[in-house]
């Protein structure tokens, strides 16, 4: 039956099913086709046009306080309206981010990208290069820390949109009922652990099984810099004396089965901090929200307090978390969704944010009197601002993420994690981290050294 | 199909399969394609062009620096000495040794129990133990995974109120068992069925004439029912296989539960997809899949060819 086709028509349905093939591969290379091209330039009346004509976007966030500010946006300028949803928080959404922006459909106007992630987007110019949208006149109006962020190869790539200075929050209730002294340094806090985990075997410190930002970011207030970024020539190394701290203070824990071995967002972590079972969280400024919305039943029983020090008399913090709003390259609504981000980061949205727990990244509201005083009500009254300010002035500098973090993050309980079900020491578990991220480095073309 | 049509004359002589006619010479035209046409467009639509694009997919490799170029057999290269890919094909051979046959084994009991026709509230038992195949895995995996939760799970009450101690199932010497356990609970009502149906076809005659003869009970299984559905475990057979080797919905959902046991290459399945949506590394990935499913073809056949045999 084959000879009934002529080889013309066959060659002609091949030459046809190649092309088609090539063209769904250069769009299934993650973006690499933008590479190399100049900012769009985008004016100020470009944008103001764009929303009085209006339009529908879509926008990828997890961030809660958004909500509020979407329908704000919406009656400010009643022609747009958003579709805001949620596709996952941290990673999951990274993943279905980049799925969608290989198969070249599907992809949101706005994405939500932590700081950690965003080298990697950027890298693959996944992201569109705001500079022309006039995001380089706004140097001023975000503080240092996550300005600094959202810059990569000389671009700008996505507008802060909270930034995440850690602090410890604690349930005041537990440490009390068993007379044990907020721990001021990590030393401390394994004593507490020890005490608190004795007089109930039920109540933990914390959680924790294994989490790749939270040990980096701990790690970073050590003064641990692993890693060194230096456009595609990258280092990772986890020996250095951040990380070796960290590593050391942290087997104490494991050793002894302080931590409770539940992951951080699960159901069981909400019921753990709600019912005193988990007595702290290290996190970013930005958690304030997250407690509100998601822990309502222990409302008064939590207080923040500045993370404990790795030497004493010290006041180093680090950034835990903490995003910006990009524009993927595919959105086809660049100046609508830049409007979107100008008035959610720099604009009104701002203060709507602040007013539903978020952490800001802008100087002003940093600075100013009022959000200094604010009274946490979820706090009891306590005026956790101050805290977060002074943490977010003292991140030690020099501290960098890979271009390939989301990746790196996504294995780390491969490697490191193993520390925590097994007799893999937490310092072995790191190099294993470090040797996969090496290998996964040089196979993507960069030059990783260790 | 094949399920449900054992060998009538199972006890004695095997008729031949009937070959199928194969005429040559017969006066082909465009007609014939007419009728095919449509299930042959759809048919390469989505069944071969993804098979060929994941082919085509291999021969590349598209780097965050660089970009993309041809590299030949490279991927399979790697993937051949890939110590990741590797372990998480052991693994799914070990499921496959330990899981399938229990799974084999309780369905067939509970099918032959059924059969046997001396159950009371037949119906009743056959719909409950199929019913667990009609709940969507990911579903079956969240439930499972809460129950075995050992603080406040189904686990953690048990030790509660008992003051046991059960290990938790999640931890990573236990998390393939625990696996095993959903899967069988999935699966056994849909294996059940395959062996129900082919015991429920055997003709009475058999019986009658074994009854005359003296048989037992035991000796109706042993050589008459057995013999008749060994047709329907071969497929039954095949179909676990394939599925073992498949494993990814139960692992990647108990991942979010228990991220250190369960690492991003525990299945074959679970590390293409992994290589793929975390480590953009659509290539690879597509590598590790044709490679898999390579394996996984041979596997099947080679059990196919010798349940056959021992059939003929």
């Amino acid at each position: 039956m084959k000879s009934r086709i002529s080889p013309a028509v066959l060659r002609g349905s091949a030459l046809a099913l190649a092309a088609a093939l090539t063209l769904s591969a250069c769009g299934g290379g993650g973006g690499n086709d933008a590479g190399g091209a100049a900012p769009e330039e985008v004016s100020a009346d470009d944008v103001q046009a764009a929303l009085e004509t209006g339009g529908d976007l879509t926008v990828w966030a997890w961030e809660p306080t958004l909500e509020k500010v979407v329908e704000d946006f919406e009656a400010e300028y009643p022609n747009v309206n958003i579709d805001l949803v949620n596709a996952g928080t941290g990673n999951d959404q990274y993943t279905a981010l980049q799925n969608a922006i290989a198969a070249g459909s599907g992809v949101p106007d706005v994405a939500q990208v932590e700081y950690y992630a965003l080298p990697q987007f950027a890298l693959a110019e996944s992201v569109k290069d705001l500079t022309g949208y006039g995001a380089g006149d706004l140097q001023d109006t975000f503080s240092p820390g996550p300005w600094s962020s959202v810059q990569a190869n000389e671009g700008i790539y996505g507008l802060p949109m909270d930034s995440g200075p850690m602090a410890l929050f604690y349930n005041t209730d537990v440490f009390e009922k068993y007379g044990v002294e907020v721990p001021t340094t990590w030393e401390e806090y394994v004593e507490a652990a020890r005490t608190l985990h004795e007089a109930d075997p039920n109540v933990y410190i914390a959680n924790d099984t294994g989490d790749a930002g939270f040990a980096t970011s701990l790690i970073w207030q050590a003064g641990g810099q692993p890693y060194q970024v230096d456009g595609t020539d990258v280092t990772v190394n986890f020996s250095d004396e951040g990380s070796t701290k960290f590593a050391e203070t942290w087997q104490q824990l494991l050793d002894e089965d302080l931590l409770a071995p539940i992951s951080s967002w699960s159901d069981e972590w909400y019921q753990g901090l709600g019912n005193g079972t988990i007595a702290t969280l290290s996190t970013g400024a930005w958690m304030p929200g997250n407690f509100t919305s998601g822990i309502p039943q222990a409302a008064g029983q939590w207080r923040a307090a500045p993370l404990p020090q790795w030497e004493e008399g010290q006041t180093a913090s680090a950034e835990n978390g903490g995003s910006s709003l990009t524009i993927p390259a595919a959105s086809e609504q660049g100046a609508l969704a830049y409007a979107f981000l100008d008035y959610a980061n720099v604009g009104d949205g701002v203060q709507t944010r602040i007013d539903g727990g978020a952490f800001p990244a802008t100087s002003a509201q940093l600075q100013s009197e009022e959000f200094l005083n604010t009274e946490f009500e979820y706090f009891g009254g306590q005026k956790a601002n101050e805290i977060f300010a002074e943490s977010a002035q003292n991140v030690p500098e020099g501290w960098s993420y890979l271009p390939f973090q989301v990746y790196a993050n996504s294995i780390f309980n491969d490697t490191a994690g193993q520390a925590y079900v097994s007799d893999t020491p937490l310092s072995e578990g790191l190099k294993n981290w470090q040797d996969a991220s090496v290998k996964y480095g040089n196979e993507q073309g960069f030059t990783v050294s260790e | 199909m094949t399920t449900a049509s054992p060998p009538p004359a199972a006890l004695g002589t095997q008729p031949k399969p009937a070959k199928r006619a194969q005429k040559r010479g017969q006066k082909s035209s465009w007609s014939g394609w007419l009728f095919i046409g449509p299930f042959m467009a759809v048919f390469a639509l989505v069944f071969l062009a993804p098979i060929a694009y994941s082919i085509y997919l291999s021969f590349f490799r598209n780097q965050l620096v660089g970009g993309n170029g041809f590299v030949g057999l490279a991927n399979y290269a790697q993937v051949l000495q890939d110590s990741q890919f590797w372990s998480s094909l052991i693994r799914v051979v070990l499921f496959l040794a330990v899981q399938v046959p229990v799974m084999l084994l309780i369905a067939m009991l509970v099918a032959l129990a059924l059969d046997s026709g001396r159950l009371y509230g037949k119906s009743f038992f056959r719909i409950s133990i199929f019913l667990p195949y009609a709940v969507p895995a990911v579903v079956a995996s969240l439930m499972w995974g809460f129950m075995y939760g050992t603080r406040f799970g189904l686990v953690g009450n048990i030790n509660e109120a008992l003051g046991t101690n059960i290990p938790n199932p999640l931890n990573p010497d236990l998390i393939l068992a625990s696996i095993g356990n959903i899967v069988t609970w999935e699966f056994i009502g849909y294996n059940m069925l395959i062996f129900y149906s082919a015991l429920s076809v055997i003709p009475k005659s058999l019986y009658e004439a074994a009854e005359i003869d003296g048989a037992s009970q035991f000796r109706l299984v042993t050589a008459i029912k057995l013999p008749a559905i060994r047709g329907a475990m071969v497929v039954a057979a095949i179909f676990s296989v394939i599925g073992s080797f498949q494993l990814f919905n139960e692992p990647a959902i108990l991942q979010s539960l228990a991220p250190n046991s369960i690492s991003t290459y525990f299945t074959p399945n679970l590390y293409a997809y992994s290589l793929s949506f975390s480590g953009q590394q659509y290539n690879y990935s597509a590598t590790v899949a044709i490679v898999m499913g390579i394996i996984t073809m041979v596997i099947a056949y080679a059990v196919q060819l010798r349940g056959m045999r021992k059939e003929g």
